[in-house]
């Protein structure tokens, strides 16, 4: 049988395109030298402002000095591009049109790359001048080193309730999570009422912001004459309200978790003769953890940060403590010391997090 | 009166009729083949027997003990039905020998050493020793396979369901699969297997259905289906299963 003759295959060639020439270097690398000017000029006049905020002390001008010399760095990249602009240019006169190509596509990307450090060179001049605006108007308010002094070791001291309150209410939340989203996905009519329970909770919990739950349980519970829990130090019940906030959150991504496994998994378990909790014990949950840690440990994160509305109730936590500092002083400095101490423990968390995405990509890319 | 009975057996998901009235009667010690096209409701039939899908109608008897419908010892049943699925499903987060020790600890309350014991013992028969500690992602289809159906094995099972368990796998990785499924119908274990494996089924089953859009066509000892079909059905299919170079 001719391959003609079946319909499938046709014996017409079909024309072929006409190449492309290789694409111009010389448009991307002048617009990469007009940034590169503006970031170097931009950091000569931050360097200037600086130098006058500290009164020409040796560290702002050699600050300056190193801001200005590394604005210089795109330039390198601006020359390989000019040079490949002209090699392109005699290698099209030789008509060596696929080597040609090649070089303007290496030329455009050293055209760009210039462009993004000469960018974020003037990103940075500009942040900086904003910060030393008006003979430091911003410096002066945000990062008086004078201020921050006095009052870091009280905030620092305050800083650790925020801590153990976050640890303590994350084991709770890490708990109560789980058997929420267990109860909501209770099967058959018998678990109807539970699970219709649990939802109600997880919705209405979702929904109020955590800031009302903090007011409303502290000064809800203090205030009235319950037994036992009306007793309770504050710091405990504010931990409560951010474990109800938060339990109603993570119920959800356990939730997601356990709906993720394919039921072929629960099938499987069930054919061997393990019982429902049984299969949910040994197959689904320890499964379902593993792969909702990372969203877990980032509404910790979340967590970590809200102990701060904790003040609202009077509880001296960190953010509290600078408050108080602040009124105190008449500076906003020391409220920048509870921001560092935050950034200082999210970060790592927030690196590990990446981390454990990534790896679950690479795993599930194949490798192990 | 039969080991296995299923008596005018009828499932429907929704309004789709999935099993209609399908009968069949298994004595000890055979082998029985469920063939026929896909969707044509050998999967579900399987999945009936050991309740992992709920009946509609009818009834399914094992060793004289009703084994649908309220009231019945899942567990038990479960126990005594051992099935192995096209995609395997053993648990990723397991090692191949605590896969094979889950049921026997849980449910068949050995203890950890005996059911260690026991599970060691039917790893070597399938040459899956040396992969005990390993993890089933590790494996390769086929040795997944054999693992599966070890598992299996491992409740002792008095009835055998395999749900098409080679179908996922590459060509030169079947045969050791069904050099497995061979021995155990050598020694005498009762099974039930949806199969598109016809060579296969030819050689091992006592006895062949073929299931046509919910319901056994036909059914009799394997020559007689595939050498002297009655229904033009079976015909058609066999015909292009022997088009395809199946058979």
């Amino acid at each position: 049988m001719s391959s003609a003759s079946t319909g499938l295959v046709s014996d017409e060639l079909q024309p072929s395109p006409v190449p492309s020439q290789p694409r111009r270097v010389s448009g991307l690398a002048v617009i990469a030298i007009a940034v590169a000017v503006a970031g170097t000029l931009l950091l000569v006049l931050a360097g200037k402002w600086l130098r006058d905020y500290n009164s020409n002390g040796p560290v702002s001008t050699t600050v300056a000095a190193v801001l200005v010399l590394a604005s210089l760095y795109p330039w390198r990249y601006i020359v390989a591009a000019f040079a490949a602009d002209r090699r392109r240019a005699a290698l099209l006169r030789d008509d060596q049109l696929v080597e040609a190509r090649r070089i303007s596509a290496s030329g455009r990307e050293e055209a760009l790359i210039a462009m993004g450090y000469a960018a974020a060179a003037v990103i940075l001049a500009l942040l900086l001048m904003f910060v030393l605006t008006s003979s430091g108007a911003v410096a002066q308010t945000f990062f008086e080193l004078h201020n921050i002094k006095r009052s870091w070791k009280e905030v620092t001291k305050g800083f650790w309730t925020n801590i153990w309150v976050a640890v303590v209410a994350e084991v709770l939340v890490l708990i109560l999570g789980l058997l929420v989203a267990i109860v909501r996905m209770l099967p058959g009519r018998s678990g109807a009422p539970l699970r219709f329970l649990a939802t109600v909770y997880a919705d209405a919990f979702r929904a109020i912001p955590a800031i009302i739950v903090i007011f409303l349980v502290v000064f809800g519970i203090i205030g009235s004459k319950m037994p036992v829990l009306s007793k309770l130090p504050p710091t405990w019940l504010g931990l409560f309200a951010l474990t109800l906030t938060y339990t109603a959150y993570v119920s959800e991504v356990y939730r997601a978790g356990l709906s993720s496994i394919h039921p072929s998994q629960a099938a499987a378990a069930r054919s061997l003769g393990l019982s429902y909790s049984q299969t949910l014990r040994t197959v689904l949950v320890p499964q379902a953890v593993r792969r909702v840690i990372p969203p877990l440990l980032n509404d910790f994160i979340g967590l970590q940060k809200d102990t701060a509305l904790l003040s609202i109730a009077g509880i001296s936590e960190a953010f509290q403590v600078s408050t108080y500092w602040q009124s105190y002083t008449f500076s906003m400095s020391p409220v920048i010391v509870p921001a560092i101490l935050f950034i200082i423990i999210t970060i790592p968390q927030a690196r590990f997090v990446d981390y454990l995405i990534n790896r679950d990509a690479r795993r599930r890319a194949g490798g192990h | 009166m039969a080991f296995l009975e299923i008596d005018e057996v009828h499932k429907s998901f929704g309004h789709n009729e999935v099993l209609k009235g399908v009968s069949l009667d298994v004595e000890r010690h055979e082998v029985v083949c469920l063939i026929g096209a896909s969707g044509s409701g050998k999967s579900t039939l399987l999945r009936c027997v050991n309740a992992l899908e709920q009946i509609s109608s009818g009834s399914i008897r094992i060793d004289g003990d009703t084994v649908t419908g309220p009231g019945v010892d899942l567990n038990v049943l479960r126990r005594d039905v051992g099935i192995v699925f096209q995609s395997y499903n053993l648990f990723p987060h397991m090692s191949v020998i605590e896969n094979v020790m889950l049921a026997p600890t849980m449910v068949g309350g050995l203890t950890k050493d005996e059911a260690h014991e026991r599970g060691m013992k039917l790893l070597e028969s399938v040459g899956m020793v040396e992969k005990a500690d390993a993890y089933p992602d590790s494996l390769s289809g086929g040795q997944q396979q054999r693992v599966a159906i070890v598992r299996a094995l491992a409740m002792q099972p008095r009835v055998m369901l395999l749900d098409e368990i080679t179908a996922a796998l590459d060509p030169e990785l079947v045969g050791d699969v069904l050099e497995i499924v061979r021995e155990l119908a050598h020694g005498g274990l009762t099974m039930l297997l949806a199969t598109h494996e016809m060579g296969f089924a030819k050689e091992v089953a006592s006895q062949v259905c073929f299931l046509d859009a919910g319901s056994i066509l036909e059914h009799g000892p394997a020559e007689q289906i595939f050498e002297a079909p009655r229904e033009e059905r079976t015909q058609q299919f066999l015909s292009r299963v022997v088009k395809s170079g199946r058979l």
